[in-house]
């Protein structure tokens, strides 16, 4: 196994993920494409974890968990933003929602 | 060590019962008075206790062979530098005086101390001051009693003896400077106590002037003597042991013009405080203030601060005038002028306390000449007996005018045969006269006789001369003056016809209005004890005082006691008694008493010569006007000043200073308004104008790009790190 092969899938799982979040118009779809851009991360993370020289280190292991947890809260709370601008807007559109523009 | 450690308490005492008196002072029983005499009272005990412990101080030192305490405070590190080259004895005995000291602030690198240093000058000076200052106290009790200003007369004493001890107890030229301005100040108020009488306001602005124009002297000296100190140890400080260290030569050598221009800034602030030629004309107008002041004055305080001065930073003066090196310096010889010419206006005075006056002048020029001989102990030694028989002679003065002479003062016209009335203040007069004669075995005999000898000694010939001339005339002029008071017919006469005696010398206000309790006045009378007890302690000092440095009978505990600390002081010379020099000095006085004798009791001698011929007469009137002296400063030099000195000033103003200040004024109008229109109207103007328009245009250009849009601001997110991507990949 070699380490490029894992890299490029993170790639293309992340440019997928980008993809997602710049073109999708829905709030939760742009969410489901920052997971994956988490998930292309993780990979990331574990393949440069496992292909250290260190068999006894697991701290690229140990990161991706921590994203894990992290990205879990993460989509808690984008969901519940998401739901109250649903309510608030009665519309997920995110080019709706542009209260900041200058 | 209290006393000593703790002796700033002296000054700080009256200093705050001159306060107290001022706030509350009228609402006491005794309307001040009490809380003044108790004031100096509690600084006269602590003198007393510093004077003890000092003496044992001087014992130790002297058992344990050179000084055993080391001195505290910024001084210690240079004392132990030299401490460690001198050998114990090389310069005289080694008793170090007693610091304690804090620092007041910090300034640019220079520490300003406040703190005392006490040796043996400034303990006998302590003792000296507040006994006098006690006494005058006490005697002001009665002889002031029903003035009009009784409460603030003593508030002043109490500053008045404060300002003296400061200046006594301190360490650094500045405080001594702040003792020396205060002391003006109050000797100001106090002449012109009774400044309702235009003479006696005149004479007290006069005191207040001429002495400032010695002051000036001083500020410069006080300067000056940074700079010694500078040269001598590396940092300038105004510590007085650190001048008289470096001025002696004992550290790095001291340039011997700047000690020189020193010397001559701090003599003509002792001229002027201590009334030498040709500045002692304020002396005798000083003689407006109440007599228990003119005693303070003339004994412990305000004159002889002057002397206190020149004594206290004597290397300075010793090796900046090269006292001991020549047969004449400047210090001795304006010494020697006013001894000689102290004396002679004393002959002609009809005034009793201007006689008075013109004899401490003199003995003044004693104290000063002593310095410029080289004679330092016998110079604070005659200070120290001088103040006995001087504040005696005032207060008897004063007695007399008191209760035997209607409150005037003049001798011939009020006085005459009081030795029948008042023979305690007659026999305290004598004991006074005989002090200051220089009568064996009295206190200014030994006192005298140590200044001759140190001229005599010390080669100064011409001195030695100068000195036995101004004892013989002391012993003259005061024998007149017993002659003119105590004895003859009283010609005071009833007290109803005689109106109070006014002239240019004689400034007493109305009595009546200042002494409405005495309505007793009958004829002469002794005074009551609260007079008499002063002159009859003041008698027994000016009888004994001169026991502690009589030399004949081998006592020097004087020259002991206050022998200066030889490490940081030039080593002073001290001679053996010569009995011939005494024996003549004495015949000297005797004679000139004998002199005053045969002429006024016996009528022999040439008597109203100066009516007879005209040399005596232009002699005489040459006296009367005090040389002229007073002339010459108000109309010569002041009408100088104020005559075409003030007019060529003003013409100056008018047209040199005016017309500069115009043009610069026009220059300064000119630049302003091309500063205005051109530099800041454009300049200025348009680039804080400029720098607002490119913001703000700025500002409405990148707005666009702030669309609201959450997916154009990740879009915006992804090409910019795209584009750093890039770089960094082209860039490696």
């Amino acid at each position: 196994m070699l380490l490029n092969q894992f890299l490029l899938l993170s790639a293309f799982l992340f440019g997928t993920g980008i993809y997602g979040v710049l073109t999708r118009k829905h709030a939760v779809l742009v969410l489901m494409s920052i997971e994956l851009m988490l998930a292309a991360v993780n990979i990331n993370l574990v393949a440069f974890g496992a292909f250290q020289g260190d068999e006894v280190a697991v701290v690229g292991q140990v990161f991706a968990l921590f994203v894990l947890t992290i990205a879990a809260a993460e989509v808690g709370v984008g969901l519940a933003i998401v739901l109250l601008i649903y309510r608030n807007l009665h519309s997920a559109d995110l080019d709706d929602v542009d209260s900041m523009k200058g | 060590m209290f006393f000593l450690d703790n002796a700033w308490l002296v000054p700080l005492i009256p200093a705050l019962s001159f306060v107290v008196i001022l706030l509350f002072g009228k609402r006491m029983p005794f309307k001040g008075s009490e809380m003044g005499i108790a004031a100096v009272g509690s600084s006269f005990v602590l003198a007393c206790g510093a004077a003890v412990q000092w003496i044992q101080r001087v014992g130790d030192a002297e058992e344990g062979g050179g000084g055993t305490e080391h001195a505290l405070g910024a001084f210690g590190a240079v004392i132990g530098r030299i401490g460690e080259e001198a050998t114990e004895g090389e310069h005289g005995p080694i008793v170090e005086s007693v610091h304690n000291s804090f620092t007041w602030f910090q300034n640019g690198g220079i520490d300003l101390h406040v703190g005392i240093q006490i040796d043996g000058l400034s303990v006998m000076m302590m003792f000296v001051v507040t006994l006098i200052s006690l006494l005058v106290h006490v005697y002001s009790v009665d002889y002031m009693k029903g003035d009009r200003r009784f409460t603030y007369f003593y508030a002043a004493l109490s500053l008045f003896t404060a300002s003296m001890l400061l200046l006594v107890v301190a360490d650094n030229t500045l405080m001594l400077l702040v003792g020396w301005e205060l002391v003006g100040v109050c000797s100001f108020m106090l002449i012109g106590h009774w400044w309702e009488e235009k003479p006696n306001s005149d004479a007290a602005i006069k005191a207040f002037l001429t002495t400032r124009t010695g002051d000036i002297g001083l500020l410069c000296g006080v300067i000056m003597t940074y700079f010694v100190v500078q040269q001598g140890t590396g940092t300038g400080s105004f510590n007085i042991e650190d001048l008289n260290a470096s001025a002696a030569g004992y550290l790095n050598p001291v340039s011997g013009t700047l000690l020189f221009w020193c010397a001559a800034a701090l003599l003509l602030a002792i001229i002027g405080k201590s009334g030498q030629f040709p500045l002692h004309t304020w002396l005798p107008d000083a003689m407006a203030g109440p007599t228990p002041v003119s005693a303070l004055i003339h004994a412990a305080t305000m004159v002889v601060a002057g002397v206190y001065l020149g004594a206290r930073v004597y290397p300075v003066f010793y090796e900046g005038l090269n006292i001991g090196e020549t047969n004449i310096n400047l210090m001795a010889a304006v010494g020697g002028i006013t001894v000689l010419i102290g004396a002679a206006l004393a002959f002609v005075q009809d005034d009793i306390k201007k006689v008075l006056a013109y004899s401490t002048i003199s003995q003044l020029g004693y104290m000063v000449m002593a310095l410029g001989v080289g004679a330092w102990t016998a110079a604070i030694f005659h200070l120290f007996t001088h103040a006995f028989f001087k504040a005696l002679l005032f207060l008897a003065a004063g007695s007399v005018s008191h209760s035997g002479a209607h409150h005037s003062f003049d001798m011939k016209k009020d006085m005459g045969g009081l030795r029948k009335y008042m023979p305690q203040t007659y026999i305290t007069f004598i004991i006074g006269t005989a002090a200051l004669a220089g009568i064996f075995p009295l206190a200014g005999f030994w006192s005298k006789d140590e200044i001759l000898l140190g001229a005599s000694e010390g080669d100064y010939t011409l001195f030695l001369v100068v000195g036995a001339v101004g004892a013989l005339m002391t012993a003259a002029y005061m024998t007149r003056c017993i002659y003119l008071t105590f004895f003859g017919e009283y010609r005071g006469g009833d007290h109803a016809h005689a109106t109070p005696h006014v002239d240019e010398a004689e400034h007493q206000p109305d009595e009546d209005d200042r002494l409405p309790d005495h309505g007793h006045h009958g004829g002469p009378h002794e005074s009551n004890r609260w007079i008499l007890a002063p002159l009859w302690v003041l008698a027994a000092f000016s009888v004994f005082a001169g026991l502690f440095n009589a030399t004949w009978f081998d006592i020097d505990k004087f020259t002991e006691w206050t022998a200066p600390n030889a490490n940081v002081f030039v080593e002073l010379q001290h001679h053996e008694f010569d009995v011939m020099l005494a024996l003549i000095s004495t015949a000297i006085a005797l004679f000139g008493a004998a002199l005053a004798y045969a002429y006024y009791w016996r009528g022999l001698g040439p008597q109203r010569l100066s009516e007879r011929n005209g040399l005596a007469r232009t002699g005489r009137q040459f006296l009367v006007n005090k040389y002229y002296l007073d002339v010459l400063y108000t109309d010569v030099i002041v009408a100088f000043v104020k005559g075409p000195l003030a007019r060529a000033t003003y013409w100056v103003n008018q047209n040199v200073i005016d017309n500069v200040l115009n043009y610069a004024g026009k220059g300064a109008m000119v630049f302003g308004r091309f500063t205005y229109d051109v530099l800041d109207q454009k300049v200025v103007d348009g680039a804080v104008n400029g720098i607002g328009t490119i913001t703000d245009s700025a500002g409405s250009e990148v707005r666009k790009i702030q669309t609201g849009r959450l997916q154009f601001y990740a879009f915006m997110l992804v090409l910019a790190v795209g584009v750093f991507a890039l770089a960094l990949w082209i860039a490696a």
